[in-house]
């Protein structure tokens, strides 16, 4: 790609204007998080292990997700769908230092992901004139300028995610069709069909996976990615809740994906809903997170069910340790695992729906 | 400030300080002890009216009764219900696949001794269990023609026996600790309501959880979609309290607003009573004639009232007890 003049000169500026700063400037939070404060407002949060702030942030609006750089300390907030814009924050002193405006006729969906190389950032983007997904690449040491982009290879991309070894990226191509102008209205529920997308950044889509048919209206939302390239899937099912789907999937490439559940009336009590998934810090332990059913569910990575643990709105989840870290709606912090919880934190603040590594 | 203040003031300025705590002791002593005290007492009678004359022509009255009792503390279903995990035993609806049918058909066919012994039928396949296999055995032409010392009988027996067990035991949870733990949300060491302010959510979200299963299920499902209006659908038609749970729902649903609200969410309670009234002058078989353009349209009607009732609490409530209602949960990302 060839960078005009004024672009480069654009860039050099901003990356000059970037002190080479690390994340220990910032504490060195373990997780990014988003919530509401009791007064209303919205603030990004850096937590340490211990569930404790190592900085806040002020928000225009309600966060969703958020992305981390791998090394400098600088976080994407994105704006939650159907934003058009995302904000890339100095996490040492809370300064904008560049906005991300998605292209015309596209929205973010509140999340992101940095290449290996720690310069490209790939958004998942709904096309919304065209009733397709994206993803967007972003030129970090540009000053977030756009460099590129790649069909998704369905409709709706939620999470986007990368696979650990090298920069093949993986899309939950959540199959619903929504328009900004009918907000988060959902256009195409008897015919959307969500996928599983692996993605090269320059040679595009390499495979796609899908569900059996009759689980088609099984969004798949949400991801996260064990050390072995293993890709733990989350689903929001769209259908009627009376039938009782699973909602969380293991899918490793070239192979058929292999569906959790739990006893039947625990699958219910989750309510057709998982909001977020995560490995722990071992890779032995998967979860789902499920703010309806106001449940955790835990399964060891081979795909048996373990067990739960209830809470209230509960739907952020990063992996801590041996268990992970869970957030809710109420303000709480826990440290859970399949064997025990322990509160770290409560405040008047509500949590929003993920936790994010750095 | 003075040290000491005459007891009258005291009295106001404690009344003043904690309004929604006062609140909380009230929903759970006059709403939710009161009726799960109720259903315990009804479920008890209707296990041994079972033992007395179990044939659908004496069961119908104790049946219809307990499963008023149920519909009233039905919305309270955080707590020992959920510990149990015994939602699901005590109602299994919709049935979209059929199953109870299937599984009574089996039961009495092979006549399955699993009734005989209460411990195993509590752990027993939750479609054999609760009120909706119950009705079938006692509406269902396909199984109500048994006699008094048929297996059908000994299945009807074992059901009302389990849901007493599970009303007593609902009912026991929340007096040996967990209405204690409510009470006290926010105290130190209470891991179940961790702040002052997740007591009256939970409550909140419960009535809202309410509101929504009417419009939803038990409206939503037979209203369905305009050329596919199903009566079949519509809960509970087999003994006819399709719209008899419809109207003890909100009955009771507005009891509990009433005590949370305390008297500030008036719209709210206008148009729960608006509500109320229109679903009461609605003929006891409107949901069987779903299919008539007046009835659908009696329903379609009723729908949009809860909807706006639910909108209203939802504001006016939320507002006077400064909570919302699931943060994560309702933004569905």
């Amino acid at each position: 790609m060839v960078n005009s003049r004024r672009g480069f000169l654009a860039g050099l500026l901003a990356a000059s204007a970037i002190p080479r700063l690390s994340w220990a400037d910032a504490g060195n939070p373990a997780y990014l998080a988003a919530a509401r404060e009791a007064d209303g407002t919205f603030i990004m949060v850096g937590l340490g292990r211990d569930g404790q702030d190592l900085f806040r942030i002020p928000l225009p609006g309600r966060g969703h997700a958020a992305c981390g750089h791998p090394t400098a300390p600088e976080a994407v907030a994105f704006a939650r769908r159907p934003g058009t814009y995302a904000l890339v924050i100095n996490c040492v002193n809370g300064e904008i230092m560049a906005t991300m405006q998605a292209p015309k006729g596209r929205h973010f969906n509140g999340h992101g992901v940095f290449l290996s190389d720690g310069d490209t950032l790939c958004t998942p983007e709904n096309d919304f004139t065209k009733g397709r997904g994206v993803i967007g690449f972003w030129s970090r040491k540009s000053g977030y300028k756009r460099i590129g982009e790649q069909p998704t290879g369905g409709i709706g991309p939620h999470d986007l995610r990368k696979l650990p070894d090298d920069d093949i990226l993986v899309v939950a191509n959540g199959g619903i069709l929504t328009h900004p102008d009918k907000g988060r209205e959902k256009l195409n529920l008897d015919v959307m069909q969500p996928n599983l997308a692996y993605v090269d950044p320059i040679k595009g889509i390499l495979e796609l996976v899908e569900l059996e048919p009759d689980l088609h209206q099984n969004s798949i939302r949400h991801m996260d990615i064990h050390a072995d390239g293993t890709v733990a899937f989350a689903m929001q099912w769209q259908g009627d809740l009376s039938e009782v789907t699973p909602l969380l999937g293991l899918h490793k490439r070239g192979s058929a994906p292999k569906l959790l559940e739990a006893p039947f009336a625990r699958q219910m009590g989750m309510k057709g809903y998982a909001g977020s998934v995560s490995y722990n810090g071992v890779g032995d332990t998967v979860a789902i997170t499920s703010p309806r059913g106001a449940q955790v569910h835990f399964y060891t990575r081979n795909g048996d069910y373990i067990g739960h643990w209830k809470r209230r709105d509960v739907c952020g989840l990063r992996d801590l340790g041996a268990g992970f870290l869970a957030s809710d709606g109420n303000g709480a912090l826990h440290r859970i695992s399949p064997d025990e919880f322990s509160l770290l934190s409560v405040t008047q603040r509500a949590w929003d729906n993920h936790i994010v590594s750095i | 400030m003075r040290k000491f203040l005459p007891r009258r003031l005291l009295l106001i300025l404690a009344l003043l300080g904690t309004p929604a705590l006062a609140d909380i002791n009230m929903v759970i002593d006059k709403y939710i002890i009161a009726n799960t005290a109720a259903f315990t007492q009804s479920t008890a009678n209707l296990a041994i009216s079972a033992q007395k004359d179990c044939t659908p022509k004496g069961m119908k009255a104790a049946f219809h009764h307990s499963f008023d009792a149920w519909v009233r503390t039905s919305h309270i279903r955080f707590g020992p219900l959920e510990s149990s995990g015994e939602v699901l035993a005590t109602v299994f609806w919709p049935d979209k696949k059929g199953k109870i049918p299937k599984i009574l058909f089996k039961m009495i066919k092979d006549e399955n001794p699993v009734v005989y012994d209460a411990k195993l039928f509590a752990g027993y396949s939750v479609a054999t269990r609760g009120f909706f296999a119950l009705e079938q055995l006692l509406y269902d032409d396909k199984f109500s023609n048994f006699s008094a010392d048929s297996y059908s009988c000994d299945l009807v027996r074992a059901i009302t026996k389990d849901l007493s067990r599970i009303a007593l035991q609902t009912h026991a949870g929340w007096l040996g600790g967990y209405a204690d733990l409510l009470r006290n949300s926010g105290a130190e060491g209470n891991q179940t309501f961790l702040t002052e302010k997740e007591g009256p959510q939970v409550l909140f979200t419960s009535l809202l959880g309410g509101l929504e299963y009417i419009h939803r299920q038990q409206l939503g499902r037979p209203l369905h979609k305009f050329q596919h209006r199903r009566p079949k659908r519509a809960e509970a038609w087999r003994s006819n309290r399709s719209l008899r749970n419809v109207i003890i729902s909100l009955e009771s649903l507005r009891e509990m607003a009433t005590i949370l609200a305390d008297g500030h969410a008036w719209e709210s309670m206008e148009l729960f009573d608006s509500t109320i009234a229109y679903a009461k002058k609605l003929d006891d078989d409107v949901f069987a004639r779903i299919q008539e353009n007046s009835a659908n349209f009696q329903l379609g009607s009723l729908q949009q009232m809860v909807g706006a009732t639910h909108e209203m609490v939802n504001a006016e409530l939320g507002a006077h007890l400064g909570v919302v209602a699931g943060f994560n949960a309702l933004d569905g990302d």
